[in-house]
């Protein structure tokens, strides 16, 4: 049963050796550890995407039905009963569009804040690369992102807008937002490992973030000489970007930009604190 | 190659310990303590709260070849898990820096992140990952796997159905299929059922024992050690008290037990009301020194100092010896009347027996005072013992389950239908 070494990496030539050292300041991330584990990003994503609609009736509807059940409630409260515009459009398709990549940010955040204290058994038994779990648990809501986005489509052409050439910008977007999230994500993440306080606050940000974000109203909303400040916001320019995709309408490209430099320094700066107290995380969760 | 399979410099592991537990601080406190340190400092008081720290580890060197098979052992508490969890990088040390040549696993965690939901099948590639196995060797040795595991039938099937049994046989399989350069084998973390424990550990042997992997072994069963291994290191209070043959290293290692004293249970409660109360319960080897460990071919010596109040006739005092899972292995019972002398006051009164009516293992005493149908005091749980496998008499028969007790016993030869045994073959 027990088969020799004969090919494995033993006779791969010397390999460097592995040094474990005490933990210092900051240290750049390590890409190749990374890599050697891809096979365990991969099946951790399977992982969540498999077990979240297990024993559940309706399985991959809720995927749909989440946002679709919001999208109504917005219509019926902002869109009817107030009135609120939305930038010409039918008030369902404008709303659904930015609710579309926000749910899947506000998911991949809480989710991936949560990850890590949630796979205590793993972190304090066994040695990966810690920062595989959050980014597995933010990737498992790219299904439900595209299987809601079908929804979107269908609503696009019931409302005859969009299906113009600005779809071809949905992929540069969507990698802004899947940046941002795996940045804030990563760092709440870590945060939660040391102060289970974070639990708390992580509903409260995105709710706050939401209304912070043109997701339920137009940016047109806002005051001219306010609106910068809107988009120091970088989830601003994406929404906004996303709703250009979806409803054909001109792109906002200096935001966009704006907002993609931002995803890339919160991506940074999020992975680099997780990478600093990686390695503490054993002793303290 | 003569380049160390692992090399250790100087390493030491610090933990904070508290009256309060600053292992976790609230983010709260942490604020808290961010205004406070500068007001404290003022005050001319240290800045941050004092807290003590423990160290797990303390200065701990030293080299492993490839391909050697080292040991580890020491007391609980001696820093064994923590070094493991250093080298297989779950945690970081404190000072010191390790090297590490070849692929290293711990077969430390079986079955870490096994989830109920998926099926067999998942779970193998899931857990595969986890321990660090590529996509393409898990599906190379998926069948092995499972015929390992022996739930071919099962292997759709999502393992919250499946029985404790299955879950760990499963497990176990995936991580023996391992093929790492360096094992790192820690018997205590084994899990599942005795039976379990003792397959795992025979296949921990098993890996152990081939030519060319380098293996470190944490184990309380030192007869495993003894057999498996040719150097041994021994740990003491994060230390490393002692580095080299294994003989040299168990002698030392059973030595270090005996003047702790610590075997010694001492009851304070008075019990004027009960006909004897139990003063102190402690174990002796032979000599009379008080040890917690016994050689499988010592003697155990139980002795218990009891006050004499008002004995009658049926008043009988009764140690027992339980097992790790607090199983009553066996008992015996003497009348206090006709052992104890006949004035009041502090008496003594002991049992001795051979450590080898034991399978060798961690056992505790219960020492009563009782008439018939009413104790009248208890200790439990007390004296913890080891009785040790040092004569490799066991471990050479192999892991296989001998039960709790060794009764003597006599083997005969028979032929076929006869009622006399055969004469014992001249030789």
């Amino acid at each position: 049963m027990w088969t020799t070494l004969s090919h494995t990496e033993s006779d791969r030539p010397a390999r460097p050796p592995t040094v474990i050292e005490p933990p210092g300041g900051w240290r750049a991330l390590d890409l190749s550890d990374l890599w050697r584990y891809r096979e365990l990003l991969w099946v951790l994503t399977e992982r969540d995407i498999k077990v979240r609609y297990k024993q559940t009736v309706l399985g991959f509807a809720w995927a749909i039905i989440q946002p679709v059940m919001l999208m109504v409630v917005f219509s019926i409260f902002f869109g009817r009963l107030a009135n609120m515009p939305s930038d010409g459009l039918a008030y369902p398709v404008f709303v659904y569009a930015g609710l579309l990549p926000w749910t899947f940010f506000a998911n991949a955040v809480s989710n991936a804040s949560s990850s890590l204290v949630g796979s205590a058994n793993l972190v304090s038994k066994v040695y990966f690369p810690r920062l595989i779990i959050p980014l597995s648990s933010a990737g498992g809501g790219i299904v439900d992102f595209l299987i809601a986005f079908v929804i979107l489509l269908a609503m696009m052409l019931f409302y005859r807008v969009g299906w113009t050439a600005n779809l071809l910008a949905a992929p540069l977007l969507v990698a802004g937002v899947v940046f941002i999230a795996l940045g804030v994500g990563a760092f709440l993440s870590a945060l939660n490992v040391a102060y289970r306080d974070f639990r708390y606050v992580v509903p409260f940000l995105l709710q706050f973030w939401m209304f912070a974000t043109p997701v339920v109203y137009p940016a047109s909303l806002v005051p001219e000489q306010w609106r910068w400040v809107m988009f120091l916001n970088p989830m601003t320019g994406f929404i906004e970007g996303f709703r250009s995709v979806f409803l054909g309408r001109p792109f906002d490209w200096p935001s966009i930009a704006v907002s993609l430099a931002a995803a890339c320094i919160v991506f940074v700066v999020g992975v680099a604190y997780f990478e600093k107290v990686e390695r503490r995380f054993a002793d303290i969760i | 190659m003569n380049m160390p399979a692992i090399r250790a410099d100087g390493l030491w592991k610090e933990y904070a310990i508290g009256a309060r537990a600053r292992a976790q601080p609230t983010f709260r406190e942490t604020l808290v303590d961010v205004f406070a340190a500068p007001v404290r400092r003022l005050r001319g008081a240290p800045a941050r709260e004092q807290t003590e720290t423990f160290y797990a580890l303390r200065d701990v060197s030293f080299e492993i070849a490839p391909g050697e098979v080292v040991g580890i052992v020491g007391r609980n508490g001696a820093g064994k898990s923590t070094l493991l969890k250093i080298l297989s990088r779950i945690t970081a040390p404190t000072r010191g820096r390790v090297e590490i040549r070849g692929r290293i696993a711990s077969l430390l965690e079986v079955g870490t992140g096994f989830h109920p939901e998926l099926t067999g099948r998942e779970n193998i590639r899931l857990n595969g990952a986890i321990l660090g196995m590529s996509g393409a060797e898990i599906a190379r040795k998926f069948d092995e796997i499972v015929a390992f595991s022996g739930v071919e039938k099962f292997i759709d099937t999502p393992v919250k159905h499946y029985s404790s049994g299955m879950n760990v046989r499963l497990a176990f399989a995936v991580a023996a299929h391992l093929e790492p350069e360096i094992l790192l084998v820690d018997e205590v973390l084994a899990v599942g059922d005795a039976e379990f424990q003792k397959k795992c550990l025979g296949k921990m042997g098993e890996i152990a024992s081939q030519r060319g992997r380098t293996v470190l072994f944490v184990s309380h069963q030192l007869g495993m050690v003894a057999r498996l291994c040719a150097r041994t290191l021994l740990l003491s209070q994060g230390e490393i008290a002692f580095a080299g043959d294994t003989a040299s290293a168990l002698d030392r290692y059973i030595a270090s037990g005996a003047p702790t004293g610590a075997n010694v249970f001492e009851n304070a409660e008075e019990r004027p009301h009960a006909p004897a109360a139990i003063v102190r319960v402690e174990t002796r080897d032979a000599d009379g020194a008080v040890v917690d460990q016994f050689p499988w071919a010592s003697t155990v010596r139980v002795r218990v100092a009891l006050r004499r109040n008002q004995i009658l006739p049926n008043t009988v005092l009764a140690v027992g010896v339980e097992n790790h899972l607090s199983v009553r292995v066996c008992s015996w019972y003497a009348r206090l009347a006709e052992h104890l002398g006949a004035e009041d006051g502090l008496q003594c009164l002991e049992i001795a027996f051979p450590a080898r009516v034991l399978v060798p293992g961690v056992y505790s005493f219960v020492v009563d005072v009782f008439e018939y149908g009413a104790i009248h005091h208890r200790v439990a749980n007390v004296c913890p013992i080891s009785i040790v496998d040092t004569s490799e008499e066991l471990s050479a028969i192999g892991p296989v389950d001998f039960g709790t007790v060794i009764v003597p016993g006599e083997w005969t030869r028979h032929r076929i239908g006869a009622s006399q045994p055969e004469a014992a073959p001249a030789s």
